[in-house]
């Protein structure tokens, strides 16, 4: 067991290590010169290069690259080129920002498919089943950020119920706050929802197909009660893993339903920094989301190992 | 172990997938990418909250590119001497109440307002004056700009009330230029922190900004001149056009100060609750063509394309026919504005028949043009326009503003391009050679330098010469005149028709 977990943090580690590579490299091969990019139209050559060594762009790559890496593990992110300012506080701050939107999603989506998972596996064969996983079908296809346009165009602007767009930071008014976090999570949620729905129906059905659920329902029990007295937590380690894995599609999702509710959250940072070429504030936010997504990787795969005693002995 | 090479993979693909995402995604849709709102509910009658596209980065525009910190600084935070008119396009008092030019145009003496104070509390003098627009002059000011005080050749503080400028050679663009960012006045002790803190003269000031979308500006209680109409105005940036128009529909705001698409202008004009305005700005859509390479160096082919285009047809589907037509690089709000849309009217006839002179069948160019809302439509009909006379249009979106920037400004890699200059007066940029338009007419450039030097009657006469010249000889074309297009809430009084300097000038506004 210990050497699992050493083995999963070096696997976590390197990775972590290789992400910067490609994301370093990734931002270098950006066409676009950010010292010309902050200047203008009406910059001089002298006026660019002085930028350039000002930003430090003007060394080569590999200096570049360690002295950035060299300032992460203190959480030392550079200075942003357009503003100045410290690149770490910046993104902390949009940080929480997107994982209020991004975990209130992954609740919302939650409360969507496990209930509806469950009926459409349990009920495979009738009707019932058959809605749930058409229903699922459409939300599927319906990408999160026309969700977000069609929540915004019926819930905002005809019923005036709620804000159209902005952000209000929990501290400040709480009320406030959930009014604006309701139509951006929802545009995310359902979508997740619809997706996680149809992981949820396939992962109970192999699991009703289970010996040990079969006994169950010879015993006497009723397909639910089965299910939840036996079936469920091993039910669990497929949804867990997939779980994992849709984070990263739920903060990709973010980035775009940030854009269409003017959230002030890592994607809004994202997008303005690469419009700029501020080269550094991209490479920090994309590491922090990196870093989010292996981490989420590593504590599922360790999860995976208490879910389920097969697992320990792998390796 | 087998299991966890495919996340690592899955990983890497997921900040691929974000940096893609990023990349297509970035500058598609505003100048300058911005950041949201953090929202503060409207106020109720005491507020305004404003939509704009452009967010500052800081609040530094002494070193900091763009025009989004001097749309929401110039004028409410801090003040000139003189600033622009927007409805006549003239230079009026501002900070100075009265100023005198002597006979040879080569010393300004201004007399100053009194009783004027900083919103640190620190007085203006001439002292400040004297030691603002030095400043421009120093390292201590960065950007380009900075270029329009290098004919300043000495400034003195005769009194607390009386400043003198004397010019190296007389300039009549450089009081123009005053009332841009570089006039604008400095205190001593209130530069230590600009790209957080500013400290100006002007009737706001700035009570809250941290960068994530809005800025709220409160009026000044001890402001020198007339206090303005709205006792707080919060500016809230967009980057989605679709969301400002939503936020207004909803009641989030109650101004959106720069429309992005013009064609959902028509669900609000029928609307009482709201009102279109709709004005000039100084942003030239500008069709520009190569002159030192590849078939657009013949004038003939150049003149041959303007003949190519129906511009109005242009408007009409690319703009929703809001814009003016100008035929050349001066916008209606300039003294000396001419229309020249006749110089090259549309006549595809002429266009075949100039290509054929000029020897030039199966033409085919590369339009490179900025991916931006205006320019992509614009560029759509202008390579149908050109395939009708028989020219092959290659269109190339590039993302604005870093490859553009990169790719046509610089290295002028390209045959035509698309892309709004906005600076004002910027007709001057046919006078550099080395500009992007690679265009080089000593005539052109004499009558420029001229205009600049003689009275202001003789710039008048020179600058239109040269437009016309520039005209005749389809150094570029000119497809439109971006509007000025705001969308309000009925009562909102007193906003600006025209749009023509660097500032949106928020001290008219009220609320009826």
């Amino acid at each position: 067991m210990l050497l699992q977990v050493l083995r999963r943090t070096l696997v976590f580690l390197v990775s972590l290590a290789l992400a910067s590579v490609v994301v370093f490299a990734f931002m270098a091969v950006l066409p676009g010169d950010p010292a010309r990019v902050a200047l203008g139209v009406n910059a001089t050559e002298e006026a660019v290069q002085a930028t350039r060594e000002r930003f430090g762009t003007d060394r080569p790559l590999v200096v570049q690259y360690l002295d950035w890496v060299g300032g992460l593990p203190s959480g030392d992110f550079g200075r942003s080129y357009v503003s100045g300012a410290g690149i770490g506080p910046q993104v902390l701050d949009r940080l929480q920002v997107t994982l209020w939107l991004v975990l209130t999603a992954m609740v919302l989506a939650l409360l969507v498919a496990l209930p509806l998972g469950v009926v459409a596996a349990v009920r495979h064969r009738d009707a019932a089943g058959a809605a749930v996983s058409a229903l699922s079908q459409v939300g599927v296809a319906v990408p999160s950020f026309l969700a977000g346009i069609l929540l915004v165009t019926v819930f905002a602007v005809r019923l005036g119920w709620l804000p159209s767009s902005g952000w209000v930071p929990p501290a400040e008014d709480p009320g406030e706050f959930l009014r604006r976090l309701v139509l951006p999570a929802l545009s995310l949620g359902l979508v997740q929802g619809a997706v996680l729905t149809r992981y949820v129906r396939s992962a109970v059905l192999d699991v009703l197909r289970e010996d040990y659920v079969r006994t169950a329902r010879a015993k006497g029990l009723g397909p639910y009660g089965a299910l939840v007295r036996h079936g469920l937590r091993n039910a669990a380690i497929p949804v867990v893993t997939v779980l994992g894995l849709q984070l990263a599609t739920l903060l990709v999702g973010a980035v775009v339903v940030e854009r269409v509710f003017v959230i002030p959250g890592l994607g809004s940072l994202l997008l303005d920094g690469v419009g700029n070429r501020d080269l550094l504030l991209v490479q920090g936010v994309v590491m922090v989301l990196v870093l989010a997504v292996l981490l989420v990787n590593y504590v599922v795969d360790l999860l995976y190992a208490v879910l389920d005693p097969r697992l320990r002995r792998a390796a | 172990m087998r299991r966890r090479t495919p996340r690592l993979l899955a990983a890497l693909a997921t900040s691929a997938t974000l940096l893609a995402t990023a990349a297509c995604s970035a500058g598609s849709s505003a100048d300058d990418p911005v950041g949201g709102p953090s929202g503060a509910p409207d106020g109720g009658g005491e507020g305004l909250v404003v939509g704009l596209t452009a967010e500052p980065a800081n609040l530094d525009f002494t070193t900091t590119d763009g025009a989004a910190i001097p749309e929401a600084l110039l004028v409410n935070v801090y003040e000139g001497l003189v600033k622009l008119d927007q409805d006549s396009g003239e230079v009026v008092p501002l900070l100075a109440e009265s100023w005198e030019v002597s006979e040879d145009g080569r010393t300004y003496d201004f007399t100053l307002q009194e009783g004027v104070t900083f919103s640190d509390g620190e007085e203006f003098t001439a002292e400040d004056a004297k030691f603002s627009i030095e400043r421009v002059k120093s390292d201590a000011w960065t950007v380009s700009l900075k270029s329009g005080m290098d004919v300043v050749d000495t400034v003195e503080a005769v009194s607390p009330t009386e400043l003198r400028v004397t010019l190296s050679e007389p300039s009549n663009d450089w009081l123009f230029r005053m009332t841009t960012r570089i006039g604008a006045m400095f205190s001593e002790s209130g530069v230590d922190d600009l790209q957080s803190t500013a400290v100006g003269t002007g009737p706001y000031e700035v009570t809250e900004w941290d960068n994530s979308g809005t800025l709220e500006l409160t009026a000044r209680d001890d402001y020198w001149g007339e206090a303005p109409g709205v006792g707080q105005v919060t500016l809230q940036y967009f980057e989605d056009a679709t969301a400002t128009t939503n936020a207004l529909l909803s009641g989030g705001i109650d101004v959106v100060g720069t429309v992005q698409a013009p064609e959902t202008l028509a669900q609000f004009e029928g609307d009482d609750r709201f009102q279109v305005i709709e004005g000039t700005t100084n942003g030239e859509v500008v069709l520009s063509m190569n002159g030192a390479a590849g078939p657009l160096q013949d004038v003939r082919v150049r003149q041959a394309v303007r003949h190519a285009i129906d511009h109005q047809a242009l408007l009409d589907t690319a703009w929703a026919g809001r814009g003016e037509l100008i035929g050349s690089m001066v916008p209606p709000t300039d003294p000396w504005y001419e229309d020249l849309t006749g110089v090259a009217p549309y006549d595809p006839d002429r266009a075949r028949q100039l290509l054929q002179e000029a020897g030039a069948q199966d033409v085919s160019l590369r339009m490179r043009i900025a991916n931006l809302p205006y320019a992509v439509a614009s560029a759509q009909v202008v390579q149908s326009q050109l395939a009708d006379v028989g020219i092959t249009a290659e269109i190339e979106p590039l993302e604005f503003p870093a490859r553009w920037l990169e790719d046509v400004f610089t290295n002028a890699d390209y045959d035509l391009s698309i892309v709004a200059h906005v600076e004002p007066r910027d007709i001057s940029a046919f006078g550099n050679p080395d500009y992007y338009f690679r265009y080089d007419d000593p005539q052109v450039q004499d009558l420029l330098a001229q205009a600049d030097r003689g009275t202001p009657e003789e710039q008048v006469t020179d600058l239109q010469q040269a437009a016309r010249r520039i005209s005749e000889q389809a150094a570029a074309d000119w497809l439109f005149l971006l509007p000025n297009l705001i969308v309000a809430e009925a009562d909102v009084q007193g906003l600006p028709e025209n749009r023509i300097g660097e500032s949106f000038d928020l001290t008219t506004l009220s609320r009826g």
